[in-house]
């Protein structure tokens, strides 16, 4: 039972950092609905604002944390040109190898009808993800400026519940994609 | 001596709701500024996925590092933009108080635009032979 260097950063990149992100998100919508004058009182709005700012700071930095590691470390062997022009080295394979890349692999066909899973999975997941780091950095932001303010300022409340939801859509697009396509071409 | 600590703790949460108060009207500029660089970027982003589908020479451009393809200067142009676009409307904007509601439907929009620019079907409609 081991792993390989590139399936210990497909983990990073995909499982823990994954993780963090979706245990920030539940816990920051939580805190964020619930900011309200009617429902917590002064004190209790100063003592949740704590686990507010990191809830919403950690998700910014995971989401950031995903998208680098995505596509710096982990794109890269994905994307590898191994198998020739006519992906020849794919040919016969059950599953990528050295001589054949996952996306040399999921274009072959050789294994189903697999290519749209480069062509529409992989393309879309590579470019939305970046979208997410963006919208957690303004949900973050407006709940470090305005704080406690945030209960009473409804406006503000609502930006930032909008931008901290579109922030996690946007990433629940590409993780899906993510595994997915690791599950039907994985990274070894 | 209850009556004390009854009357301390009344000063104390009405201080704490003045502070909310005051933190809920700060000027709304530093807010906007990042709410639009988002927009910003996110326009960026779908506007170079597209133009590099559509041209060979900007997607030969955008590849700054080639074992990450032109998606490495796609997303280190529009994470640089997002970040230029957000201090530089910061310094603009610092002591004003933009109308929040107005900026943040302008940067939905521009949002939009870009996830339609990063939308496969839509982009590959621009594949340039």
């Amino acid at each position: 039972m081991s792993l390989t260097n590139r399936e210990t950063w497909t983990l990073v990149h995909g499982l823990i950092i994954g993780t963090l992100f979706l245990l920030a998100f539940a816990g920051g919508l939580a805190g964020l609905w619930s900011l309200q004058r009617g429902l917590v009182t002064t004190v209790g709005i100063r003592e949740r604002m704590a686990r507010l700012k990191i809830g919403t700071t950690v998700m910014a930095l995971m989401a950031w944390a995903t998208v680098l590691t995505g596509t710096w470390v982990v794109y890269p062997w994905y994307r590898e040109g191994l198998a020739g022009d006519e992906l020849a080295g794919c040919a016969g394979l059950q599953a990528p190898t050295d001589a054949c890349s996952p996306r040399d692999f999921l274009l072959s066909n050789v294994s189903g009808s697999t290519e749209d899973w480069h062509k529409f999975g992989m393309e879309w997941k590579e470019h939305i993800a970046w979208i997410s780091p963006m919208l957690a950095t303004v949900a973050m932001f407006l709940v470090l400026y305005y704080r406690g303010g945030l209960s009473r300022n409804r406006t503000v409340r609502l930006i930032t519940i909008g931008f901290f939801v579109a922030a996690f859509a946007v990433a629940g697009i590409a993780g899906l994609f993510g595994a997915l396509i690791t599950k039907a071409a994985p990274v070894h | 001596m209850t009556a004390e600590i009854a009357t301390a703790v009344v000063t104390d949460e009405e201080k704490t709701a003045r502070e909310l108060e005051a933190e809920a009207q700060r000027p709304s500029g530093p807010a906007a500024a990042v709410i639009l660089a988002s927009g910003i970027g996110a326009l960026v982003l779908g506007l170079l996925t597209t133009l590099a589908e559509a041209s060979t020479s900007i997607h030969d451009w955008l590849q700054f590092y080639d074992r990450v393809g032109p998606l490495s200067g796609k997303t280190i142009v529009a994470g640089a933009v997002f970040f230029a676009a957000w201090g530089a409307l910061t310094v603009l904007w610092r002591r004003s108080n933009p109308p929040l509601r107005t900026v943040t439907i302008a940067a939905v929009a521009l949002i939009v635009l870009g996830l339609i620019g990063t939308f496969p079907i839509f982009f590959q409609a621009f594949t340039s032979e």
